[in-house]
């Protein structure tokens, strides 16, 4: 049976996805309408940074996320000086690294969903009298509804399943920074193996369940 | 009260250079083959295309001149688009209200003439994707109407329907012609809707103004009609002042004489368009009696000009102050020593009514 560290570790896992998810969304959408939109050369750069993480080793992006925040970091400087401390080994750390992590799991879907709309939309829109702000929220943010709930989804599974990145930058602190993957691994190697079971199966269900909601919300399946 | 443009665009192969002005009311049609910047013309006016240093004054408002350019959602017009523009979202009433609530106007309602008018009040609570493409294209009409614009940009908004389809919206289209009181740019490449429509014509022709003015002073020149192949013609505006029950036939008065049409239903005094293509006169110097024929007219030769094809020829007659085309072969005119000024009659072989 899971026990109270166990539970510790679901609820920070639940706690560092959360809100994951709704920092990438607020900053993700602004930067998915950019890159939908643009017609700068340096946006092709920039979609390639945003990207990176999809094809990195999360040992690569952890390590240089720990000395970007480290007391010699520009990051670390920067927090240090607003009095904030360091980052590394701290929740807050964790939350910054994940949202680096998985950047790209919000912002493309987002920015697809606005690439599918096109321009006539927001053209019809501006005949009828709305301004940019106004029908970039009455009607650019409602017709991408799909790809909102993708990259809702895949945002939150992908927090939910990183490792590499969180043992780098979060180490392996109970009830600070020890999430679920890293608890599994710990109970691995403590050879407590009906304890990883119990935790292992539920990534499983909850795996499925993230895929089978996702297919279904996401807009190629939207059929009548 | 007119509409002053003048717009200067170059892009890859493409240039655009218009200066004209329109008058401000009634429905002008700018017409052209696609490729001729009717579209452009439109966007620009619109404000959806930025022209640099074009100019645009719509009846004594500035919308753009100099440093001045008004974004298009604080222009006062209303804009149809060639294809089902309807936002999916929403219901009909849905899309209805965005641009009604946007103009600050009272609380929606069903009672609305527009409404009525466009037969759309039983489809409102439906979503666009439940709509065919001919209700779909009513209801965008009514959706920039109710806005109150003081301009309507309508861009080919039945080239995305069938025949059947289009059949099913012009006479509502009539219907706003003969009702709105703003004007109405209104961009076609079909000869058909420019009979049925058209108060004005701006022909365009790779980014240039070609000619432009009245239908009827536009449509009877002589350089124009070439592009226009096999519907070149002349609509006229008439009255009708005879029914011939047992025949099934109207008789329709215009300045010139009158015509006797095939009778679809028109009520006697009704003002009616009639439509003359060329292909369809042929021209007699003596007035015969014994033909199938039921409408000749007589006519004074006023012009010649060239057809698209070397064996053919147009010729320009004026009936009464009535101008009319008549396409003839060359040989025909050579053996009747057709020229300026003598006196023929038109044998009109086939008349269409236009309501």
């Amino acid at each position: 049976m899971p026990d109270a560290s166990d539970a510790a570790a679901i609820w920070l896992t639940l706690k560092l996805a959360t809100l994951t998810t709704l920092a990438l969304l607020v900053l993700g959408t602004p930067l998915a309408w950019w890159l939908a939109h643009s017609r700068t050369w340096w946006k092709g750069p920039i979609r390639a940074i945003v990207t990176l993480p999809l094809v990195l080793p999360p040992s690569v992006l952890g390590f240089y996320l720990l000395l970007t925040m480290g007391p010699d970091g520009l990051l670390g400087r920067l927090t240090q000086s607003m009095g904030l401390g360091l980052l590394p080994f701290t929740f807050w750390g964790l939350l910054v690294a994940s949202m680096i992590y998985s950047l790209p799991f919000v912002v493309q879907p987002i920015e697809l969903a606005f690439e599918a709309i096109g321009n006539r939309p927001l053209e019809v829109a501006a005949t009828l009298g709305a301004s940019p702000l106004d029908a970039f929220f009455s009607i650019a943010l409602p017709l991408a509804r799909p790809g909102f709930y993708s990259a809702a989804t895949l945002g939150f599974a992908h927090t939910v399943g990183e490792f590499g990145v969180v043992l780098m930058i979060g180490g392996n602190i109970p009830e600070k920074t020890r999430v679920v993957s890293v608890q599994i691994y710990s109970h691995v190697e403590a050879l407590e193996y009906a304890q990883a079971h119990w935790l292992a199966g539920g990534m499983i269900a909850f795996a499925f369940l993230v895929m089978l909601l996702l297919h279904t919300f996401s807009p190629n399946q939207q059929r009548l | 009260m007119t509409i002053e443009a003048r717009f200067k665009l170059s892009r890859s192969g493409f240039t655009l250079d218009v200066d004209f002005q329109l008058p401000g009311h009634g429905v002008t049609v700018l017409f052209g083959r696609s490729g001729s910047g009717k579209t452009t013309l439109l966007r620009a006016i619109a404000g959806l295309v930025r022209v640099p240093d074009g100019r645009l004054h719509v009846n004594g408002q500035v919308w753009q001149d100099g440093p001045v350019f008004l974004p298009t959602y604080k222009r006062p017009l209303g804009y149809v688009f060639q294809e089902s523009s309807l936002f999916p979202h929403l219901t009909v009433q849905g899309n209805i209200e965005f641009g009604w609530r946007r103009s600050g106007k009272a609380p929606f309602s069903a009672q609305e003439p527009i409404i009525q008018l466009l037969g759309i009040e039983g489809l409102l609570k439906r979503k666009p994707e439940y709509l065919s493409g001919g209700e779909r294209q009513r209801v965008a009409i009514a959706r920039a109407l109710m806005t109150r614009p003081r301009l309507l940009l309508m861009d080919e908004p039945l080239a995305a329907l069938d025949q059947e389809r289009k059949n099913e919206i012009l006479p509502y289209l009539e219907r706003l012609h003969e009702e709105l009181k703003i004007p109405v740019l209104y961009v076609s490449h079909s000869a058909e809707e420019v009979a049925r429509l058209a108060d004005s014509i701006v022909v365009l022709e790779q980014g240039q103004v070609l000619s432009s003015g009245l239908l009827s002073d536009v449509l009877s020149r002589l350089d124009l009609p070439i592009r226009m192949g096999e519907d070149a013609g002349v609509v006229l505006e008439a009255c009708v002042t005879a029914h011939d029950s047992q025949w099934h036939l109207v008789k329709v008065e215009f300045p010139g004489g009158s015509l006797w049409v095939r009778d679809t239903g028109v009520p006697m005094g009704r003002n009616v368009r009639v439509r003359i293509l060329a292909r369809d006169v042929s021209i007699a110097l003596d007035q015969i009696h014994r033909s199938s024929i039921l409408n000749t007219l007589p006519a004074r030769v006023t012009a010649m000009g060239d057809e698209s094809h070397p064996a053919l020829c147009l010729v320009r007659l004026d009936a009464g102050g009535v101008p009319l085309l008549a396409r003839l072969t060359k040989r025909s005119v050579a053996t009747l020593a057709l020229s300026p000024g003598m006196p023929v009659w038109a044998q009109i072989k086939a008349v269409a009514l236009i309501l």
